[in-house]
């Protein structure tokens, strides 16, 4: 089928869940009202391949998650908010732990924005919001985002900072300066000028897969895991030994590998508590640049 | 064939499969097959096995009636001074230090005398083991550049400024220790019962988790640190979590004071009580301006408010603080 599946499972290296302490929801399945030409998921309006998450799903996952002690609840899709229940969805999650969405930001709208605060007011545990964003400026945004997503994005992050909200802004090494310290100084300028006095910043390397290998090219053969290769206590950094991913699908092992069947572990949190094996190329980018999808 | 990607990806009835398009269909079959599909009774099994630890052979120390808890001294000698006079006047049986004696502050090995006069029994914090190891920063791994210079400052100035015999003494510190105060077992760690370097801050420490940390370690009380900031939270199960705050610096919340914790045996609970400690801060700013250590650090014990390495801090703890 794909290049993938060609990798021995024999010859990679298996990892096991040391702990569930982050459960992800792919709450907006893979739509989104972006195409990013960078998305390892390759959302966009008219993939279905995971749809939205109902609340009714994700309260059947919190309840499993709550008796496994997970520890932190991430969303994304997708686009979050482009799943109507996305608000009742939160609410429900923070009455039981901390929530982070990932958002391209562009419906953050001022009344959607004050809404979030009070959510984040009511409740005894962190909300938080990450904004992705490729560049400084729409000349190195735009034509990974889309045409006027610049403008856009800033716009909502404005709306978060006067609701009193704090996003994490996230951008990807697409932005080839953003890995540098210079590179992150100009984004904390850029952040301060909206209004987010305490300016948050993740950045991210780039998966190879989906959009993105149309873009810059896919994985070469070599980038593959092989068992012995990686040391044990490696294997204990991977998130895939701390995480799994909620989808309308069923639980998958990671955020990264949604659209790979393989990756599949079942239909519940007690199904998928087993050992993963690490035949993806995806899985050598989390190893080699010690990925976390975790803010 | 599959499909590849158009400039724009036109997905309806398809399905992205790694690189490729393929009939939403045969997607949908592919993942259906994948994994497992437990029945109940094994499941219920795969979560017992999952909540299952091994056994923890951490000698218990005690009974004690009432024990003073405190975590973070960054080598402020000042308000250690002071905790070991306020928990003997209390009436603390026993006092504990969860790690971290160095960085930030001047001196470190001021600080070994007090810990022998005081009798105080310590666990390794993510500072020793650093200093015990020869590890060159503290690896905080910062993604701001002023955290990691302010960081590399903190660590380097203990680094150089503590005796080989006070490292090698750090190193043979126990990770965990377990206390009984009255009936129940306090099991006392650094970050958590995991890892040393895990923060358990309030807002990110839901009730489920913590319930089952408890139940995995075999405990009554968890006592923790490492974050800078008390707090204390009665499970339902009526047990109690504490992190005991830091001795080394204000927990970010404009005042001077510092926090430790008393832990009390009362007979329906567990007595917690965080206790604001006073102590000489204007001498120890004295002495880090001498020491020639960052003003940002001196402004810190000063005003209150944390001025560097505020990255760590989850949104709402950061929400609630002046940087």
């Amino acid at each position: 089928m794909i290049e993938a599946e060609t990798v021995s499972a024999a010859n990679a290296p298996r990892v096991a869940l040391k702990a569930l302490d982050t459960l992800w929801f792919q709450v907006g399945g893979t739509l989104c009202n972006l195409a990013c030409t960078h998305c390892f998921v390759s959302c966009s309006p008219t993939n279905h391949t995971h749809e939205f998450m109902t609340l009714g799903q994700v309260r059947g996952y919190l309840d499993e998650a709550a008796k496994l002690g997970v520890r932190e609840y991430y969303f994304t899709g997708g686009e979050p908010f482009l799943n109507p229940e996305m608000e009742a969805i939160l609410e429900a999650t923070l009455a039981v732990g901390p929530a982070t969405v990932l958002t391209n930001g562009l419906l953050l709208s001022p009344s959607r924005c004050a809404r979030l605060k009070a959510l984040a007011d009511a409740t005894d545990y962190s909300l938080d919001l990450r904004v992705s964003l490729d560049g400084y400026d729409a000349a190195s945004n735009d034509p990974i985002r889309g045409a006027g997503t610049f403008d856009r994005i800033l716009a909502g992050v404005r709306n978060l900072a006067d609701a009193g909200l704090n996003p994490v802004i996230t951008v990807t090494e697409v932005c080839p300066e953003a890995a540098t310290d210079e590179g992150k100084e100009r984004f904390f300028a850029l952040l301060r000028s909206l209004g987010l006095d305490r300016p948050r910043l993740k950045i991210l390397p780039v998966f190879q897969i989906g959009a993105e290998a149309e873009r810059a090219g896919a994985y070469e053969s070599w980038q593959r895991l092989r068992a012995g290769e990686v040391p044990e206590d490696g294997l204990e950094h991977l998130q895939c030994s701390g995480c799994r991913m909620a989808t309308d699908q069923g639980v998958w092992v990671c955020p990264i590998l949604v659209n790979e069947p393989s990756a599949r572990l079942g239909d519940s949190l007690a199904d998928a508590l087993g050992t993963f094996s690490l035949k993806h190329p995806a899985c050598w980018t989390c190893h080699a640049y010690g990925v976390s999808c975790r803010t | 064939m599959p499909l590849r990607f158009p400039a724009f990806p036109e997905h309806r009835g398809l399905a992205t499969w790694g690189e490729t398009l393929v009939p939403l269909a045969e997607f949908r079959a592919a993942a259906a097959g994948a994994g497992r599909a437990l029945g109940d009774a094994e499941r219920e099994a795969a979560v017992r096995a999952y909540r299952t630890e091994p056994h923890d052979s951490t000698p218990i120390e005690g009974p004690y009636s009432r024990v003073a808890v405190f975590g973070g001294v960054y080598n402020n000698h000042f308000a250690l001074a002071a905790l070991l006079e306020d928990a003997a006047r209390r009436g603390a049986q026993a006092v504990y230090c969860l790690g971290d004696l160095g960085g930030f502050g001047p001196h470190p090995e001021k600080v070994r005398p007090l810990l022998a006069a005081g009798g105080v029994l310590a666990i390794q914090g993510n500072y020793e083991e650093s200093l015990a190891a020869g590890r060159e920063d503290c690896n905080c791994g910062y993604t701001d550049p002023r955290d990691n210079h302010f960081a590399a400052i903190s660590y380097g100035y203990t680094e150089r400024n503590c005796s080989p015999e006070f490292k090698t003494w750090m190193g043979m510190l126990p990770r965990r220790r377990r206390v009984r105060v009255g009936d129940r077992e306090l099991l006392l760690v650094h970050g958590s019962p995991r890892r040393i370097n895990e923060f358990l801050f309030r807002s990110t420490s839901p009730v489920p988790f913590l319930e089952v940390q408890l139940d995995r370690h075999r405990c009554d009380a968890m006592l923790c640190t490492h974050t800078g900031l008390h707090w204390h939270r009665r499970l339902p199960s009526g047990r109690d979590v504490v992190n005991v705050g830091v001795i080394g610096r204000p927990a970010n919340d404009g005042g001077t004071s510092v926090w430790y914790a008393l832990l009390e045996d009362y007979e329906d609970k567990l007595g917690v009580e965080l206790v604001p400690l006073v102590y000489d801060h204007l001498s120890l700013a004295a002495e880090m301006r001498r020491e020639g250590l960052p003003a940002e650090f001196v402004e810190t014990i000063l005003t209150g408010w944390w001025t560097t390495c505020l990255e760590i801090l989850p949104a709402r703890e950061r929400a609630a603080s002046r940087y």
